[in-house]
């Protein structure tokens, strides 16, 4: 998806196409780093050494280790199956909810190991949040749903605020404002997924985590929804995983490909980071053969 | 067919051949086939037909049987060694007070074991397994081996409580309590796992999950599956037997203390009379017991329609 | 939490303890609770083997069990010349089941062969509730329906050449009564399994030119087969279980007999009849009630597991 469909003039960038002379460019647009996140310090909120997640025994993701970094998007992308959810659910130990699922290696985050005795994972979500491929509302009222996080955090003082804030920062306040009370379930997948986007917000985390969010929703509630990630940029670290390389182009600013080998000896096939850079890299000059098949488009 | 078409005879053979047999092949079913299927046929509707004569009958003849004595003067009299005075007021009371014994006790052990077994044990260790192999074997065991473990238990034994209402309803519940687990799990089962994932993504507690979204989900399917368990409850004789539930005398509604009946004790205590005028007044009672079943379950069919979440 | 402002230099560490847990003793405690609501059901199953074990146990320290499981004269009653066979009543209870099996087995399978594989949605829609609702009437109701309604008619259409009449009591009518009760046993779990059978086994049969009825008979119903037996064991149980009628409609003598026109003693409205009755606790005659008891809970007990085997067989074939 080349086209810009939103008339949003936050979107003054143009996209510019480079490439290699002897290639034959990329597939993709890649956004010009005008105000590039290497003028930030590459401070990392994630240290992944040597991760791996093993189901029942079967490894599905091995040998995972990069830095995410504070105030960026994290693009992970590659084909079907090579674990980037995997990989995604661990930031926030939601693969503590599948039994038989056993995390090897280590994750730091921001000096504290993720996975440490003393860690309590209902802590750590509070911290990392995620927002889920299809939108997942409660089935009750907008407002109860943005107010559901802070309740059970004890944070009962200015609820209003609280969730007028979120629905801001979502840029879905004007579209609900009047319908605080109506049920979120009559609300357009696009709505509800930024529903559930404001949710999160409201419970002021660290990180959001997002597990292909666009993937159910049309062009227009793509489009806005990415408008949003660059906006919560500022504020927020976000990784996000996604099967649509545009969009990874259009909004991330590093990126890690994923693939997935069958290793030898064994019947398992298990996913593998190839390749994690700049986004502008990755999209113009990989250094990996694979990862160049991929973001052509010689594989799909 | 002319033969001139087909270039040769085998040819022109082929297609007489493949003609015939299709011919054969769709043609009407062979006369023997049509008739043993019609028999058949009939025969399974003779078994339906059967099965819905004998119930059209067994409430015609409840309903014929009783008729003299079905109006308001059945209900408010009192029981008595009269059939023409007798009425069903002691059962009534009866039955409403050990009905509400069973429901604050099998709401929540009910509810609170379908919990946990949806949301907090683990398939995979042995005790768990075990409660719910306990749970499906006690839900065939005979109502009146309940009766049984009232008698040894509850009315004497441990609880000692003699043979009062709560003992009554104590043993009804542990009765239905099965069928009150079941159902509580599909309930809580239909809520479907995203809303889960959503809220503990939020930093929400499994507890915090259970109470603020799981449960409030599940409500409209609990309460029906209690309601359509506690009217198995009302119909149940033996066990009441065993722990009691026969006395008549005057009845002054207390849980502790003082013997009881219910419904379809007295109903039961009436139809092992010879004379007449008890036949009379079983056949009326049982109508009328059935007219509770029926509002029962009616009303938890439409609780069911009204408020049931659709996903 | 993390400070979130975007300038490089602020450090971003947590603060200390920020992910460690929250002492959550409302929770625990909860959790305690609900666990012990789940064990109940273990403790019931306890309860019903202690309560029924210990006097059995004494019942077999003064009657020999050989007495008790080949014996066939039952009379407990008579105190000094006491018999303890319960072959008779077990007789008696079998006597029974075989007449409900009888009407249950064909009308239950007919129908969940006629919901299966014959009925439209709309026929469907309105006959099984309906067959529901029979497995709703209380017992007791069925009692009644067998000794006014059921006796008599047996008593007026009973052709001379089988014999004598039934009498007031009688096998017959009770298991005509028992039958009908659980025809929605066999009727909905067989039909659960025929369902179960997938679409394209039926198809494949009516692309090779079998009529309905082949199909239903030589496809379907061999397929689901371990479901329907599974169903009519669970029917078994629960006729053999069955109190009220029994015990309204079939007599309370013990009666080593088959026939369905005299009147014998279930093995559960004798359990009824005796705890009931005016009997001192601690003395032989009480303790057959719980010997009775234990038999008829291992009886039923064991046909649970075996159809709970079967429906699980089954279930893991098309599921």
């Amino acid at each position: 998806m080349g086209e810009q469909v939103t008339g949003d003039e936050r979107r003054t960038d143009e996209p510019t196409v480079e490439g290699r002379a002897d290639s034959p460019g990329p597939a993709v647009a890649v956004r010009p780093r005008a105000e590039s996140a290497d003028s930030r310090s590459r401070e990392p909120v994630f240290k992944l050494e040597e991760v791996g997640v093993k189901y029942g025994g079967v490894p599905a993701v091995r040998e995972i280790s990069f830095d995410i970094h504070r105030g960026h998007i994290t693009a992970l992308i590659g084909p079907s199956g090579c674990g980037k959810s995997t990989l995604i659910r661990c930031l926030n130990r939601m693969n503590d909810l599948i039994p038989g699922a056993v995390i090897e290696g280590s994750i730091i985050y921001h000096g504290e190991d993720l996975y440490g005795d003393r860690v309590d994972p209902v802590q750590v979500r509070k911290l990392i949040g995620m927002v889920f491929q299809r939108p997942n509302p409660f089935p009750k009222s907008v407002y109860d749903n943005i107010a559901f996080g802070p309740r059970m955090l004890g944070r009962k003082a200015d609820l209003d605020e609280t969730v007028e804030t979120a629905l801001r920062r979502a840029a879905l306040w004007d579209e609900v404002k009047d319908r605080l009370k109506d049920n979120a379930f009559g609300m357009s997948g696009g709505q509800q997924q930024r529903l559930c986007i404001a949710r999160c917000l409201a419970i002021e985390p660290d990180v959001i985590l997002m597990d292909e969010p666009c993937s159910a929703l049309d062009p227009i509630s793509t489009g806005k929804i990415e408008d949003l990630m660059l906006e919560l940029k500022r504020d927020y670290s976000i990784v996000i995983v996604t099967h649509n390389m545009q969009q990874a182009a259009r909004v991330s600013d590093m990126t890690a490909f994923f693939t997935v080998e069958l290793d030898q000896g064994e019947k398992h096939r298990t996913g593998r980071v190839v390749e994690y850079d700049d986004t502008e890299k990755i999209f113009t000059n990989p250094s990996d053969p694979r990862t160049e098949a991929y973001v052509t488009g010689k594989v799909g | 067919m002319s033969t001139e078409r087909y270039r040769s005879e085998r040819t022109r053979l082929a297609v007489a051949g493949a003609r015939a047999r299709t011919r054969v092949a769709l043609d009407r079913q062979p006369v023997g086939d049509v008739r043993k299927g019609g028999l058949f046929k009939l025969l399974l509707l003779l078994a339906v037909g059967i099965a819905l004569a004998m119930l059209v009958a067994l409430i015609a003849d409840a309903v014929i049987d009783g008729r003299e004595r079905l109006g308001f003067g059945l209900l408010f009299e009192k029981g008595s060694g009269d059939p023409e005075q007798a009425g069903l007021q002691q059962a009534l009371l009866g039955t409403i007070y050990l009905i509400g014994g069973v429901m604050l006790t099998v709401v929540p052990l009910g509810v609170g074991a379908a919990i946990y077994l949806e949301e907090y044990a683990d398939d995979t260790k042995w005790w768990n397994r075990l409660i719910e192999v306990n749970i499906q074997n006690l839900a065939a065991v005979p109502s009146i081996v309940y009766g049984i473990l009232g008698l040894a238990f509850i009315v004497r034994g441990p609880l000692d409580l003699g043979f009062v209402v709560a003992a009554g309803s104590l043993t009804l519940a542990l009765l239905v309590l099965p069928t009150v687990i079941l159902a509580g799990r599909e309930a809580i089962r239909a809520v479907p796992d995203s809303i889960r994932q959503g809220s503990l993504a939020l930093g929400a507690t499994r507890w915090q999950t259970i109470r603020h979204q799981v449960l409030p989900a599940s409500i409209p399917g609990i309460v029906t599956g209690v309601i359509l368990a506690v009217s198995r409850a009302i119909g149940e004789t033996a066990p009441l037997l065993l722990v009691g539930a026969a006395t008549f005398v005057t009845f002054k509604p207390s849980f502790f203390e003082g013997g009881y009946t219910a419904l379809p004790v007295q109903i039961f205590q009436w139809v092992t009379r010879p004379q007449d005028e008890f036949r009379v007044i079983a056949a009326a009672g049982i109508v009328v017991l059935l007219i509770v079943l029926l509002a029962m379950n009616s009303f938890a069919i439409w609780l069911r329609n009204r408020y049931e979440q659709q996903w | 939490m993390a400070t979130r402002d975007t300038t490089a230099s602020s450090a971003s560490a947590l603060p200390p303890g920020a992910l460690e847990a929250v002492p959550r003793w409302g929770e625990k405690a909860i959790y305690a609770l609900l666990v012990t609501c789940a064990v109940v059901s273990v403790a019931t199953t306890t309860a019903i083997v202690i309560s029924l074990l210990s006097p059995t146990i004494s019942f077999f320290g003064e009657v020999p069990i050989t007495d008790f499981l080949f014996g066939t004269e039952w009379s407990p009653q008579f105190g000094e010349q006491a018999q303890f066979g319960v072959l008779a009543i077990v007789v008696g209870t079998l006597n029974v089941t075989l007449w409900a099996l009888l009407v249950a087995v064909p009308c239950g399978l007919g129908a969940a062969i006629y919901l299966s594989e014959y009925a439209s949605r709309r026929v469907r829609k309105v006959l099984k509730p309906t067959l529901e609702v029979l497995a709703g009437i209380p017992t007791v109701a069925f009692g009644f329906f067998a000794l006014f309604f059921i006796t008599p008619l047996l008593q007026d259409v009973w052709p001379g050449f089988l014999g004598e009449e039934p009498g007031i009591f009688n096998a017959g009518a009770a298991g005509i009564a028992i039958g009908v009760l659980i025809i929605p046993i066999i009727a909905s779990i067989s039909e659960d399994a025929m369902s179960a059978v997938p679409g394209g086994l039926r198809e494949g049969a009516y692309a090779l030119g079998a009529t309905r009825m082949r199909v239903a008979l030589r496809v379907v119903v061999p397929a689901a087969l371990s479901g329907i037996v599974a169903s009519i064991v669970l029917a078994v149980s629960r006729a053999i279980g069955e109190t009220m009628v029994v015990l309204i409609a079939a007599g309370s003598t013990a009666n080593l007999t088959m026939s369905p026109v005299e009147s014998i003693q279930a093995m559960t409205a004798y359990i009824g009849v005796t705890a009931t009755g005016d009997i001192a606790t601690n003395t032989i005659e009480y303790d057959t009630i719980f010997a009775v008891g234990t038999l008829l809970f291992v009886m039923t007990l064991l046909m649970n597991m075996v159809s709970i085997r079967l429906v699980r067989r089954y279930r893991e074939v098309y599921e």
